[in-house]
């Protein structure tokens, strides 16, 4: 009995020890930028869309992005009127260098136009839902992101993900994904592609700001989401989109 | 005491057992990071380090500041809502440094018909031409002026 009580006594020492350090928790980060005081999104206007690819290449040149993949992508829909369900859909270097024009007049049943894709940023995320070791994850304003230095690149995600927006780094072996620039919007700039966009076909939107005009925009016009269906909780918001887009 | 007389192995099954929550306390407080579940089941550290990337794009704002006159020009014609870098590129490192980085010039063949080439997905309401049909392969800005691009009267 002895013995078993100068054990224990031991025992409560390194236990107390450890229950400081699980106690203690994290520092408080960022001085200026709140996170709860943003919820972002992304308001994309197809009517507006050029193809010009000025968002591919400022993504890419923002966030060193590995060539031929892409963050933010282009896609040109050619759509017949007879075969809604089939579209043609095609995106060359995903719209990096533009798009070759295609030669003549289009018939008079086919209507074509450009539908920029990003990452969603869902508020309820099938890609974070499945990372088994917590590196991909919602934050509190909005975002989804991924922390470099806990995937494992299982790729798990990556098959979740139903906008096709993952990929893994050939180099680091990592998945990755837009960020929304999150380095700039916490510095209170904008996106790399909203900034390149010549038409404003792309904005930046803080739902939680009440003077954001994202409110005003979609008082105004008709917007949706990509694959509605998924009850992901999407936040690229797309004005006049076709329904043949998937 | 004679009730425990028999219960010496409970006792050390029950101390072994909180040896080893013990130790997975431990281990746990050692290996897994102090912001981790901060926000959720995450490391809420890796967003400050994402937040702390380098900025490539300066932003229109900061171009402005130096080049007001060129904001004064581009605010009167067609291209007041395009901004400084959709068409010079990222410019963050000139921010940093105008002095000794200096943007390249872009060249107005390439440069303008990325936007303004004639394809038939663009929308209707945007301008586009046939850069060959247009003009045979000579740089825009021998007409137009790229700021403010319209010839003729200012609009």
């Amino acid at each position: 009995m002895n013995m078993n009580r100068r054990f224990f006594i031991t025992l409560t020492g390194a236990a107390a020890v450890a229950w400081e350090s699980v106690l203690a928790g994290a520092p408080e980060a960022s001085p200026n930028y709140k996170v709860a005081d943003h919820w972002w999104a992304m308001l994309i206007d197809v009517d507006k869309c050029i193809g010009c690819g000025n968002c591919v290449r400022a993504c890419a040149a923002e966030n060193n992005v590995p060539e031929g993949f892409f963050r933010t992508w282009v896609e040109r829909y050619q759509v017949d009127d007879q075969h809604m369900e089939e579209p043609i859909v095609d995106s060359p270097n995903g719209g990096r260098d533009g798009f070759p024009a295609r030669p003549g007049t289009l018939p008079a049943s086919v209507k074509e136009f450009f539908v920029p894709k990003l990452c969603n940023h869902c508020a309820d995320s099938p890609c974070t839902q499945v990372c088994p070791v917590g590196a991909t994850f919602t934050t509190p304003d909005g975002v989804v992101l991924v922390d470099e230095k806990y995937c494992l690149g299982c790729r798990y995600c990556i098959q979740a993900c139903p906008y096709g927006c993952r990929f893994i780094h050939p180099e680091k072996n990592v998945a990755q994904k837009c960020t929304l620039c999150y380095h700039r919007i916490t510095k209170g700039l904008t996106t790399a592609c909203c900034e390149a966009c010549p038409t404003s076909s792309r904005m930046l939107a803080d739902l939680k700001n009440p003077n954001d005009p994202i409110h005003e925009f979609m008082k105004k016009h008709s917007v949706q989401v990509l694959k509605p269906q998924m009850a992901t909780g999407a936040k690229a918001f797309y004005a006049n989109l076709d329904g043949a887009v998937r | 005491m004679n009730r425990f007389k028999d219960a010496e192995h409970l006792v050390r099954v029950a101390g072994v057992f909180l040896l080893g929550i013990t130790l997975f306390l431990c281990f746990r407080a050692w290996f897994v990071p102090k912001s981790f579940g901060q926000y959720g089941h995450y490391r809420a550290d890796s967003i400050t380090e994402i937040a702390a990337l380098p900025v490539i794009h300066a932003g229109h704002e900061t171009c402005e500041t130096c080049h007001a006159d060129v904001l004064e020009i581009k605010k009167a014609g067609k291209h007041a809502g395009v901004n400084c870098e959709a068409c010079h590129g990222p410019q963050g490192k000139h921010a940093e440094d105008p002095s000794s980085i200096k943007p390249a010039l872009p060249d107005t063949a390439v440069l303008c018909a990325r936007c303004h080439e004639a394809n038939t997905a663009k929308p209707k309401w945007f301008p586009a031409v046939v850069s060959a049909e247009h003009s045979q392969g000579l740089p825009c800005n021998t007409c137009h002026t790229p700021h403010s691009p319209h010839i003729g009267d200012k609009k």
